[in-house]
This record gives C-alpha cells, structure tokens and sequence, in this order.
C-alpha cells in the first residue's frame, strides 16, 4: 500500500494503461503541452509524444465524436472534458453516439470509449461551471457511468474503465483531487458496477459516492461520538447501478439516508429511495431521507454556494431524524 | 486478401454494366420500400434515395475494401454500393432479425461491419465527428485506408461540420468528405439555409481541396471520386467533393412537399441517371437495349426475392429486447 491523492491516482492509472497498451490515446482541451489544466496529465505528452497525448481545438462535440469513431476502429481513447459542463455540448456524442451504437447497430460495433470529466461545485465558479449533473448521465442505457471518491477506486475503476469495451463517463470530482488514501502497488482493477461497503456500522446506512462519500465518512466519526454506528455504502458505479450492499445493509440497520451533491428532484437520491422502496419496504423503520443540493443555480458567492451545497451538517441532520 | 480485391475495378464493360445493375436495384428497391411503408409494413421514417443512385454507385465503385463508409439516414443506396445484399437491406426496413441491424436499427441505421461500413447516421451531422475518430485510428496505426464519409448539404449548416473540417485538417486526416447536395435540407432549400450556395465553399475557409461534380451522371461522379480517393491516399491529408444531386422524393414518406412544384422535379428528371447512362451505354455502343432490359429484369428477380426473404424472416426475439446493450454485462 502506499499514501496517494486522487489526482495521483488517476495519473498512475492513466500512465500504467498507456504503457500497457498502445491503443490506449488521451485527446481533450490541454491534455499535451499545458500538462491538463487539473495536472492530471502533466509530463505525459514528454513521454508519450503528440501522436498518444492530443491537444484538440476548444470543440467538444468533436472531441468526444473523434474519440468514440476512433473507439469504434479499434482505439481506446480517453477524452477529457475539461469540466462535465461542456459535457452538454457534446452530449449527442454521448448519448445518442456512445450510448447507443453497439444496440443499435445489432451488436457490430464497439465503442471503449472513455469520457473523463470533471464535475462538482464549491470552487467559487458560477453557475456554468460548478454543477453535478451526474443523475442525467446515468438516465441511458449503453452508458456506464463511474464516479469514484476514494484515490483506491479512483485508480482502480479508471483502469477498468479503459479496459472495458464499453463506452465509460469516468467523473472526478474538483475539489477530491487533493484527498489522500491508500492504494495497492502494482497493477489492480476495481469491477465496474460493483458497490461497496466504506464503513461498516449498525445503527443507520448511509448510502452516497463522490466527494459526498468523503463528507460521510466525516460525518459518521461524529456520529460515533454520539454511540451511533453509520454504514456507508459507496456506490462509485451509478450505471449499472449496484443496490446490493445498500439493501443489504438496509435490511440490518432499517434505516437509510441517501447523500448526494447533485440537485434532489430526479436525482440519484430518488433513485435509490424507489429501490429501497420497492426491494426493503418492510425492513425500513423511518421514511428515508435525502441529503442533496438546493435547487438553486449554484451562485458565485462563497456564502451562498456553500449555503446551497450539502454540508456535514445537513448529513448529521438527515441521520439524526430517521433514527 | 486476393490482390484483385485490392485494386479497383477498371471500368471495362463488364463494370458498366454492374453500374447499371446497381443503380436500377438500389431505383426498385426504394420504389418497393415505399409501396411497402404504405402498406404498413415499413415503420418510422422512410427516406428514398430516389434520383441520387448516381451517388453510391459512382463513389463506392472506386472505394478499396479497407476504405471505411459512413452516411447520414439516407442510407439504402450506400447499403447496397457496399455489399450489402438487398434483402438484407429489406429485411432491416421490415424489422427483422434478418436485417442489417438485427432489426434494432431500421431504415436509418444499415451497418455491415464485414463490409466495412460502419452506418447509417440520423442525427444531422452527427456522424463527421466519428469519422474523423476513424481516420485518426487508422493513421495512427499506419494503415493507408481512407475513411469516406457521406452527408448532405443540410449537415453543412451545423456546428459538428465546422468542428469536423478543421479537425481533420489541423490533424492531416486521410478522409474523403463527400456532401451530396440534393438542394434541400428536409424542406428547406439551400438558398434558404445556407450563405454560400456550392457547399465546396465551405472547405476553402479550412484550406482543404475541394471539387464538385455532376452527380447525375454516374461515370462522372466516378472518376471524381478516384480522383479524390487517390488524392487522399497519396497525400494523408483530407479532401472535399462535392456532389451536386437531387432527390426526386420527399424527405421522408411523410413529407407534405410543399416547399417546391412539380416542374423543378420534372426538370431535375430529365438528367435522371439512369436514363441518361442508359442512353449513353446504347448511344456509345457497349450495350444494346435489349441487353439493358435483360438486367432491369435481374434486378426485378432479385428485388422479389428481397421481399420475400424480409416477409418470411422471422422477427427477433423477446429476448434480443435486452441483447446488445453492453458488450459485457
């Protein structure tokens, strides 16, 4: 095991799969020279040169095009989106592209394509720039969608991301890049799909991923000093969507709060909420709670943003009333 | 890979003749799509390639087998100009799991991988981006194959092409950009929609070469075309033809016409392709018309047995509903 950020994470894993394989390109706006503009590619176009690490014009739509054709001849391009908001200018390419090819065209074709993007609020950037649109990713069919919140799954999950052939939205959080975690030496993959168990406890099951996992852990250390004992479920996958450990956690402690940092209506807290609902009714001892975003446009204002965004106390505050 | 399929077909008498097949299966094919959509046994959308057979069949007789094809909806004819076979085509438009697609894709969604051709495209443009995603795995790889990617003057109005052009030329793309401008983007003429009414224009402002052709005259669209093709080949680089059609039918069956009268099409028919190549294989003594005849009437033989092939195809399976969706699951 060794001491990693997330950031160095998903470097490792990116540079240990190029070397691996040579189909494996990045391309995306300032991947090469600039070193990527969260760093996560810095040194790479050095050592891979410009054939392998692709600065492409400001143009998303053909970024993610680009890369999903060169998927489907047999490359395994890994474009990055400098943020999940420009995401929605190349949203066509994502859902009725990748999403869609391999069904639609009666299983002829592959795409292993990987769309890395940045997602998250809290930086103080505007509404344009700092939402968590993760729950409108994972509404298609033929998308995986993986959103990791530990370095250990952020590295592992990435390598199965660019293994599987099928298309990946990898979403990183901005403000988890500096967050520090053990990770194994040497090659490993964490399955895609697969949720986990991050804490285990009796009491209550918090059930979350992404930067809220990190702010869950916080809150279940509190939580501890008052005798109550939270289970945490990441669910680093939200398509599939894995709701074993969640259910049969559920089934134990009776009593749920699903914590995300995207808006609440049609979230990926309502999802969750129906599957409990419709798999552990009868287990549950209190009406599960939401933890989620105010239904704001995130605004610049430091005080405001954070006002909006989900707190550790809004989390304390959910667990308190389903106990 | 025997040598001959490496090579094009030079067109001798026995090639002319294969034009004149093609064009005249891909004509009866559509004219018995759309008796079969108003039957109710073609569903969706139904776009005919109706007055454009020149296009595919001019283009796609001087592709090499390594060259990837890729459309916009409009794909019947492009289906047929790569290999494949007309009740396979059929089957696809009736649904079945016989089809192109297994029956998942539809009329706008022929693919044959073997074939190398990598679809039928139905959002507008959508498909540029992919190609140039195709070339780029092939000149990264040091393969010489030139991806062919078709679409229509309705595409060059939307961002994807823009973003397209100057991507394969910043990154010198072996791509042969093939816009087939049949005037109309669904019922909006170019002079309409478009600032500049020769969609070549819109290449210069990438500095990519550019040509037009007349694409109702099939030896002329062929010749273009391998003139393109081997641009692209020698140099790596992208190169755009344009090729100037027109679709005598609507956009799709529903399509009311209201944009344009009868005489504009009267007009375009009288340079119709086939015709005039009929005319033309007589008047310059390769064929006689009884020998011309002797192959619309292959063609009928082959179209019955496409739509009896497709009408006796079993559909698929309840359980295909979920085959597919990943390759793994």
């Amino acid at each position: 095991m060794t001491q990693l950020t997330i950031r160095e994470a998903i470097s490792q894993a990116l540079w240990e799969e190029m070397e691996r394989d040579q189909r494996v390109i990045i391309l995306g706006e300032e991947v090469g020279l600039w070193g990527g503009t969260y760093a996560v590619t810095r040194g790479f176009y050095d050592h891979f040169g410009p054939e392998r690490v692709r600065d492409t014009p400001i143009a998303e739509g053909v970024i993610v095009g680009a890369a999903n054709g060169a998927a489907m001849a047999g490359l395994r391009p890994v474009a990055e989106l400098m943020t999940i908001n420009f995401a929605f200018l190349a949203m066509d390419q994502i859902v009725n592209g990748a999403a869609k090819i391999h069904y639609m065209f009666g299983g002829q074709f592959k795409v292993p394509v990987v769309i890395r993007a940045v997602g998250g609020g809290g930086r103080q950037l505007g509404a344009t720039h700092s939402q968590t649109p993760d729950a409108v990713f994972a509404h298609f069919p033929g998308l995986k969608v993986v959103a990791p919140g530990t370095p250990h799954d952020a590295k592992g999950l990435l390598k199965a991301a660019i293994r599987t052939d099928d298309p990946v939205l990898f979403i990183e959080h901005a403000t988890l890049y500096q967050t520090k975690g053990e990770v194994p030496e040497g090659d490993f993959v964490e399955p895609i799909g697969v949720s986990k168990v991050q804490r285990q406890g009796s009491d209550v099951t918090i059930i979350t991923y992404s930067k809220m996992l990190q702010l869950s852990l916080q809150a279940a250390e509190q939580l501890a000093l008052e005798g109550v004992q939270a289970e945490i479920i990441d669910l680093r996958s939200l398509r599939p969507l894995d709701m074993g450990p969640a259910l049969a956690s559920v089934k134990r402690t009776n009593r749920a709060v699903v914590v995300e940092e995207g808006w609440r209506s049609f979230g990926v807290g309502a999802e969750v909420v129906s599957r409990l609902h419709e798999e552990a009714f009868d287990y549950l001892d209190a009406p599960v709670k939401r933890v989620a975003q105010d239904e704001v446009p995130l605004p610049y204002n430091r005080e405001l943003e954070q006002l909006a965004l989900p707190q550790i106390d809004d989390i304390l505050a959910a667990v308190r009333e389903v106990l | 890979m025997a040598q001959a399929e490496l090579a094009v077909k030079t067109l001798d008498e026995q090639e002319m003749l294969r034009l004149f097949h093609e064009m005249v299966l891909v004509r009866r094919l559509e004219e018995e799509a759309a008796r079969l959509y108003q039957q109710g046994k073609i569903g969706g959308f139904l776009h005919l390639y109706i007055g454009q057979e020149a296009v595919s069949a001019g283009v796609l007789s001087v592709r090499l087998p390594k060259d990837r094809v890729l459309t916009a909806y409009r794909d019947h004819g492009v289906a047929i100009g790569c290999g494949i076979e007309a009740k396979v085509v059929m089957a696809e438009l009736l649904g079945k799991a016989t089809g192109a697609a297994k029956g998942k894709g539809g009329s706008m969604h022929l693919a044959d991988i073997r074939k190398n051709f990598w679809g039928g495209y139905a959002i507008v443009g959508g498909h540029l981006p992919l190609a140039v995603g195709m070339a780029l795995a092939d000149q990264y790889r040091g393969d010489d194959a030139v991806t062919i990617c078709l679409f229509g003057d309705g595409a060059t109005n939307i961002g994807y092409f823009h973003e397209s052009m100057n991507l394969s030329m910043v990154w010198k793309l072996p791509l042969l950009w093939i816009c087939e401008n049949n005037k109309y983007g669904m019922g909006t003429s170019v002079e309409r929609s478009s600032a500049v009414m020769e969609m070549k224009q819109k290449a210069e402002g990438y500095a990519m070469p550019n040509s037009s052709v007349n694409g109702m005259d099939v030896l002329a669209v062929r010749a273009a075309a391998q003139d393109a093709l081997g641009t692209v080949r020698e140099s790596g680089t992208p190169y755009f033809l344009e090729i100037v059609t027109y679709r005598y039918r609507g956009h799709s069956m529903g399509d009311p016409e209201r944009y344009r009268d009868s005489e504009e099409i009267e007009r375009w028919r009288k340079d119709d392709p086939i015709t005039v190549y009929r005319s033309q294989l007589i008047a310059d003594g390769h064929f006689n018309a009884a020998a011309l005849a002797e192959q619309e009437a292959r063609v009928e033989q082959d179209i019955q047995e496409a739509i009896e092939f497709a009408e006796s195809s079993p559909d698929p399976a309840p359980s295909d509903l979920y085959s597919d969706i990943y390759t793994e699951s």
